[in-house]
């Protein structure tokens, strides 16, 4: 028979978990920042998505995060886990140790306790950098569609894949000192739009978004945010293809 | 006072809201968008296996069109859809998916020449044609008689999520996120907008608009076990039910997903059988081909879940320690073809399961999944009762899939639904009837209301807590109002619902945190939502057969001579206790294809 979850053995105890969640509410002008602990038993398959919700429902019902798919799909839960950017929905305590320290991404602008507000920043982003296929082209819904190689119509989809959860953002030397860094959710989706041929963009279109020290040549390659994006997403490498492309223009 | 005025106001940042606004946007009309949440983290991101549309490119897609797509939609909703609008609906689909593929949904395509896939556990050669090369593919789903469902990958929610939000930014519609319709703005007649209150400071705000599009999805969380993300409420249907004169249409309609992860819930997706995954029992034996010899795995949802309940019922459920569950198997599939386009499958069987998919079986249970039911409109999206009302989407009901929808048929309709309905507010707001003479004093009035029932509950001394009250409501409805039902529970359901609608009146508080204080919101929703559970349990307890989604084992046939009809589900007095049901009849005359066996 096939073996479903990596049990827990039965003559271990279940573990008292000690959750430490960094607290302010910038509503209440009374409110400073501080760490609050709850204590709360560990069950089977427990997620931080089941354990902050048993928090609020049985502790304390002030407490603010933000999930909405609990799946790891829609990017609305990342925090800082034991320091660590990642999404909270899909993070098992037993992963962790007994005392787990929970903190609002850093960079965004805090909504409370552990909920920010990433979806303003991607907004802005996205207007910046016009993160939509730009075509001139009339599409007729009636007739067929246009080909497409289906090897590059996966590649597309692999850099499609970001979720703008901020982890990369929240992991990223450069955002720290430079307000208006892109960070790699804005130049992986310029990498992107590029590779897709329907976008007529070129490259010295793309050059006009991001050819400066906010966008490509503001990256330090430390390359925090190809080690903590939850969706695994070649940063790394799309960064560093971009670079080199737009060195080129900027070059020339 | 606060209040913004637009031509059009969108509740709702998903699919079908989206693409409603863009629709209107592009008529000239001044448009805003309401999210609870930035649109992009929307419950349409979850739709994973794909869009059906009668493109025909595939090998085994080949002689698709639109009537065959028609047929196989009004059988799945064994007979309970509106047949103008799904004839509507199949000839909009292909067009909705090409409009997707110039906005940048990088669709999976043909490769021409042969392939290996799985086809009734069997490896099958395939041989694609040459012309299609490149043109958008198609994977098999549930109850259709074609391979029909365009996808990318298994993120083809999230791919068309984000190709038509990028949309709207590129076209400038303002998104106010974080806000959330607590009210309608009428005077009986007519819609002029909504009360919102921002869910970051707690203030109550008026929108008033010529038109309102309701577009907030399905209220799956009115159930314990439920794919559904945490925001799909139902409170966009529940203030509509609220005006009194806005009826929520065939509510007891509510698809159970064969295949989410057990105990968690999480959709894995049908393409895993679509694919050619198999269902196992506890013994390993693939029970399927034993119930429905020729549809197997592949039966429509309401049938397959049925079969799987009934299977665990008869002694064959395996079981770990939160309880019994069936095996999906994808192993046969191999490891490329998973890592290729199942992988968010992969992900979720990893991180909340510890399990490789790609070696091992994954445990998996029938859960809540979809609303059938919602805001009654005509077929082109007018809300029935308010001048000036529109929904579409999973919060309407148009009727597209009567009793059970079929798979790869809803974000389908999110974005058909945004293309008419969006085309009938910006028709509604060139004619006479779209100018609007609102008075100040019913946009004050309306919100005052509002801000006293916030005030009421933040300072009630009530004993009743709004977390225990929603999960025992949770509870009734999973485990009296779920696959199966009777008479018996569901009477013991509807009692139980009234009583906690009720008790919801004397929630007391525990915090009093200056801003948007989460369990003030919670407290005012749940009464909410417990009428809409009683639209369901009431609405279910009055149908007195088995059609689609709804079964009842004490009437366990389809009753056409009785129920060839629809629920309409009002909410008249604020006083009352069960919902005044009153019944359409689906006219017979006007069927295309009239009612017949399922097949």
């Amino acid at each position: 028979m096939i073996s479903i979850l990596r049990r827990k053995n039965d003559t271990q105890p279940t573990r008292r978990l000690c959750i430490q969640v960094l607290r302010h509410n910038p509503a209440d002008a009374a409110s400073v920042p501080h760490l609050q602990a709850f204590e709360i038993a560990e069950a089977e398959g427990m997620t931080l998505f089941i354990a902050l919700n048993e928090i609020r429902a049985t502790q304390d019902p002030s407490l603010q995060f933000d999930f909405v798919c609990r799946a790891g799909i829609c990017g609305s839960c990342a925090m800082l886990i034991d320091g660590r950017p990642g999404l909270a929905c899909r993070t098992l305590t037993r992963d962790l140790g007994t005392t787990i320290t929970l903190a609002p991404l850093p960079f965004f602008e805090l909504i409370g306790d552990l909920s920010v507000n990433t979806g303003k920043w991607m907004r802005g982003t996205s207007e910046r950098l016009q993160t939509w296929i730009h075509s001139s082209a009339q599409t007729d819904l009636d007739a067929l569609e246009a080909p497409m190689e289906p090897e590059l119509a996966e590649a597309i989809y692999e850099l499609d894949r970001c979720i703008e959860c901020g982890c990369c953002i929240a992991g990223c030397g450069t955002a720290q000192m430079r307000e208006k860094f892109v960070g790699a959710v804005g130049l992986n989706k310029i990498a992107r739009f590029r590779l897709d041929p329907r976008d007529d963009r070129s490259n010295d279109d793309f050059y006009e978004l991001i050819g400066d020290d906010d966008g490509v040549f503001g990256c330090m390659s430390l390359l925090g945010c190809h080690d903590v994006c939850p969706k695994q997403l070649p940063l790394q490498t799309q960064i560093a293809y971009l670079r080199r492309k737009m060195a080129v223009i900027g070059l020339a | 006072m606060d209040v913004i005025h637009t031509d059009v106001l969108v509740i709702g940042g998903g699919l079908a809201g989206l693409r409603a606004a863009l629709g209107a946007r592009k008529r000239g009309q001044k448009v805003i968008i309401l999210s609870l949440v930035p649109p992009k983290r929307s419950h349409s991101a979850a739709a994973q296996g794909g869009m059906q549309a009668s493109l025909g490119n595939t090998a085994k897609g080949a002689g698709d069109n639109e009537d065959i797509h028609f047929e196989d939609t009004v059988r799945g909703s064994d007979w309970g859809a509106d047949q103008e609008v799904a004839r509507m609906f199949v000839h909009t689909a292909p067009k909705a998916v090409r409009e997707l593929a110039a906005w940048g949904v990088p669709w999976n395509r043909v490769q021409a020449g042969p392939r290996d896939v799985i086809i009734d556990s069997q490896r099958v050669t395939l041989t694609e044609p040459e012309a299609a090369h490149g043109l958008i593919t198609a994977r098999d789903f549930g109850g259709t008689k074609k391979w029909r469902t365009c996808y990318v990958s298994d993120g083809t929610g999230h791919a068309m999520l984000y190709a038509v939000s990028d949309r709207t930014i590129a076209e400038g519609i303002p998104v106010h996120e974080r806000m959330e319709a607590v009210s309608l703005i009428h005077d009986g007649e007519r819609c002029y907008g909504a009360i919102v209150r921002n869910l970051i400071s707690g203030k109550l705000l008026a929108y008033v608009a010529r038109a309102t599009c309701i577009a907030t999805g399905g209220f799956g969380r009115i159930y314990q076990s439920t794919t559904n993300a945490v925001i799909n409420e139902g409170i966009g249907a529940a203030i509509a039910l609220e005006t009194g004169v806005v009826p929520l249409a065939n509510m007891e309609a509510v698809q159970f997903h064969p295949t989410a992860i057990f105990p968690a819930g999480i959709l894995v997706t049908e393409g895993c059988r679509g694919d050619g995954g198999l269902l196992r029992d506890v013994d390993g034996h693939r029970f399927m081909p034993d119930y429905e010899p020729e549809k197997k795995e592949l039966a429509s949802r309401d049938v397959v879940s049925r079969r799987m309940e009934a299977h665990i019922r008869s002694g064959k459920g395996a079981s770990n320690r939160f309880g019994e569950h069936l095996w999906l198997d994808i192993t046969l599939l191999g490891e490329a073809h998973i890592n290729g386009k199942l992988r968010e499958v992969k992900e979720i069987c990893q991180h909340f399961l510890g399990i490789d998919p790609a070696k091992q079986w994954i445990p998996v249970r029938p859960a809540q999944h979809y609303s059938m039911g919602g805001i009654r409109t005509d077929a082109h999206g007018a809300a029935r009762g308010l001048s000036g009302l529109f929904a579409c989407g999973e919060a309407a009901c148009w009727d597209l899939h009567g009793f059970n929808r079929l798979g790869g048929n809803s974000v389908a309709e999110t974005v058909v639904a945004g293309m008419i309905v969006g085309e009938a507010i910006a028709d509604f707001c060139a004619t006479p009837e779209g100018d609007m003479h609102v008075s100040t004093a019913l946009v004050r009035d309306c919100r005052e209301q509002e801000n006293a029932r916030f005030a009421d509950i933040a300072t009630s001394r009530g004993q009743e807590s709004a977390s225990v009250l929603m999960q025992r409501m949770q509870a009734i409805m999973s485990e009296k109002v779920g696959i199966v039902r009777n008479g018996d529970d569901l009477t013991v359901a509807v009692d139980e619902l009234k009583n906690l609608l009720l008790r919801s009146r004397q929630i007391g508080l525990r915090s009093s945190a200056p801003g948007a204080n989460p369990e003030l919101t919670t407290a005012w929703r749940v009464q909410k939502m417990l009428k809409l559970a009683l639209c369901v349990a009431y609405g279910a307890l009055q149908r007195s057969e088995s059609r689609g989604a709804h079964f009842r084992e004490d009437y366990p046939r389809r009753d056409d001579a009785q129920w060839l009809k629809r629920t309409l589900a009002f909410w008249r007095d604020p006083e009352q206790r069960v919902p005044t049901l009153e019944y359409e009849n689906l006219d017979v005359r006007h069927m295309e294809l009239p009612p017949g066996w399922r097949g």
